[in-house]
């Protein structure tokens, strides 16, 4: 009898729901279809704007355009997953790129052992993050500002900020640049890198105990501690695991840049972020799917293609990622209102 | 100062339909814990005795020690002295995890759930199940279809029925069904003993109505457990036992059935205290 009743009292409730709680409970279970739509207007809009933005030839270099910043987001995810922030990418990816590039011409180091050292180094960096962010208990905001400039110092002080360029370098460092053709839609190797950086995450985050501590300590970090989630090690593992993504990140710049520049993708940390966060990811942690970065990512690569297509100022694909971002955040506080 | 006797408590204060649960041996008994805190004394030598498919409810003002006592007996303080045996054996829990191991589950007034994960992954949150085989053994890969129908079954094995959806996220949930969530936890893993502290404080009349319900068919189930509470009317409802903390000591051992609510409040506040004989 009562549960009779309480069943038929679930089902009023569910009728009295709104189309607009209904949109927000869909929003509430995939964060990332908003995204999405967006992405597809936006494919729509160009497509009708200009004949040459939805071809094959087009589409391969704006996912080659994507492929730095998209890899890169993929460690920024899920450090904001955990409710932190990390300014210091671009800082270790150069820093990782430049080691790499000097060891392997200055050096005279074979390219495989130049790169494993200089995605070691990066793994290293990542590691000093997670080591003052959760021994000394300093916010990620902090102690990733300090780095970013400290890692940059570094990059530039040893490569005395000079570029090496790709005709100096073995070949394997260099290959990720290559890439391989189905008519003249091109893909290149790193492209594949991301893909694969993509799947594995993705499959970490959503099929095992530690990618479901990721979002659990990112929500509640006191909560996970008393359910015996081993926090900080958790913690200490995300930033480490971000800095080994930034250093094969350093080496698909190298082949899509062809050369080593102490000051190349000088917005990587904004860009990341901001995939990160168009892609419906909570900038307060626990909340936010890997997908919806890849989105992200590709969402501001479009604006800023499809408008030099069209001949547009580029300082309005700034306007509008600033747009996206207010929105994006906006959309974020309004789903976590949401009630069954 | 008043006294009230009927005191030490005798088989004559329990009714008589579960006087059988005082005749085997206690599962979790402590003696003589003395906890203390720079200066400030916690725990002042108490003693307490737990039973399987009892419930022991604690009382005691604000910093009367419920709260210390508790945690010495799950693992979050290691007391300064004292006897801790569970199950017929000497233990000492140096952290909540070595407690929840040996099957004491505790559920923490501010739930220790995450809002953001489903109920079938808060259930299982720190002991995860993974998959058979390969897939389990070296891709890590956690079994989650096993994994939320054993979490439906743990809820419905304590009778509520306004959960349905384990994939359901714990946010959506009113206050009431999220403790059911944290008790069904405890339930569902506590082999021995499970700790509730204030597990009302926050709910409704009815919604308190549904935890008392799940309190006791905890006891029923043959767990033993401790009640921490401030509402009198609850634990004069649902426990076997009450054990009254003052002023980090043990002011006695009381039942519903010795003591009304009003005596209990005045042993507590120390208003009135228990003849020793």
């Amino acid at each position: 009898m009562s549960s009779t009743t309480g069943s038929a009292a679930a089902e009023f409730a569910r009728r009295q729901q709104s189309p607009l709680q209904r949109v927000q409970g869909l929003l509430h279970k995939r964060p990332w279809l908003s995204p999405l739509f967006l992405l597809f207007v936006a494919f729509l809009a160009f497509f009708v704007a200009t004949p040459t933005f939805l071809t094959p030839s087009s589409m391969g270099i704006l996912l080659q355009q994507t492929a730095v910043v998209a890899a890169l987001a993929v460690g920024q995810t899920i450090v904001i997953l955990t409710a932190g922030i990390d300014l210091s990418v671009g800082a270790i990816m150069v820093l990782s790129m430049m080691v790499m590039a000097s060891l392997a011409r200055d050096g005279g180091m074979p390219g495989l052992l130049a790169l494993l050292i200089g995605v070691a180094l990066a793994t290293l960096a990542g590691l000093v993050n997670g080591l003052l962010v959760t021994r000394i208990n300093l916010p990620p905001f902090i102690v990733t500002l300090g780095t970013l400039s400290i890692f940059t110092a570094i990059a530039l002080l040893y490569s005395g900020g000079e570029s090496i360029q790709a005709e100096h370098l073995p070949r394997l460092l260099n290959f990720l640049g290559e890439g391989f053709g189905i008519g003249s839609f091109r893909l290149t190797w790193g492209i594949v890198v991301v893909v694969l950086m993509y799947a594995v995450m993705a499959f970490v985050l959503s099929q095992t105990a530690w990618g479901r501590y990721v979002y659990a300590v990112g929500d509640d970090a006191e909560s996970s501690r008393l359910s015996g989630v081993p926090s900080r090690r958790i913690l200490l593992g995300v930033y480490t695991v971000a800095g080994l993504i930034y250093g094969l990140a350093a080496w698909i710049l190298i082949g899509r840049a062809g050369a080593a520049t102490p000051n190349a993708v000088p917005d990587a940390n904004l860009a990341s972020i901001t995939a990160v966060v168009i892609g419906g990811t909570s900038l307060f942690g626990g909340r936010g799917r890997l997908i919806g970065t890849l989105i992200g990512a590709l969402i501001v690569q479009t604006f800023s293609f499809g408008l030099s297509q069209l001949g547009v100022n580029q300082q309005w694909r700034y306007l509008a990622t600033g747009v996206l971002v207010v929105v994006a955040v906006a959309i974020d506080q309004w789903i976590r209102k949401v009630k069954a | 100062m008043s006294t009230i006797d009927k005191l030490p408590l005798t088989v004559d204060h329990i009714p008589e339909d579960r006087r059988h649960i005082y005749d085997a041996e206690p599962i979790l008994s402590a003696r003589d814990l003395v906890i203390t805190f720079g200066r400030v004394v916690g725990l002042d030598g108490v003693s307490l005795d737990l039973y399987r498919g009892e419930v022991l409810a604690v009382i005691g003002d604000n910093g009367a020690g419920k709260s210390t006592l508790i945690k010495c007996l799950t693992g979050a303080y290691l007391p300064d002295s004292g006897q801790l045996r569970l199950d017929g054996k000497d233990v000492a829990f140096r952290r909540p995890q070595d407690a929840r191991e040996a099957g004491i589950e505790t559920v923490y007034q501010q739930l220790a759930v995450i809002p953001a994960l489903d109920i079938a992954s808060n259930l299982y949150l720190g002991r995860e199940e993974r998959r058979k085989g390969i897939l389990g053994s070296v891709f890590r890969m956690l079994d989650k279809g096993g994994m939320e129908k054993r979490a439906g079954k743990s809820v419905q094995d304590l009778g509520i029925q306004t959960i349905q959806n384990m994939g359901q996220a714990v946010e959506t949930l009113s206050g009431g069904q999220r403790q059911a969530v944290a008790v069904a936890r405890a339930a569902a893993f506590g082999s021995k003993v499970v700790v509730l502290d204030e597990p009302t404080a926050a709910l409704g009349v009815k919604e308190s109505g549904m935890v008392l319900d799940m309190v006791k068919q905890l006891r029923d189930s043959g767990l033993a457990v401790i009640l921490i509470s401030h509402n009198m009317p609850h634990v004069w409802d649902v426990a076997d036992r009450i054990h009254i903390q003052r002023l980090g000591g043990c002011a006695g051992v009381i039942t519903p059935q010795s003591h009304d609510m009003g005596e209990g409040v005045a042993i507590m506040t120390g208003a009135k205290t228990l003849s020793r004989s």
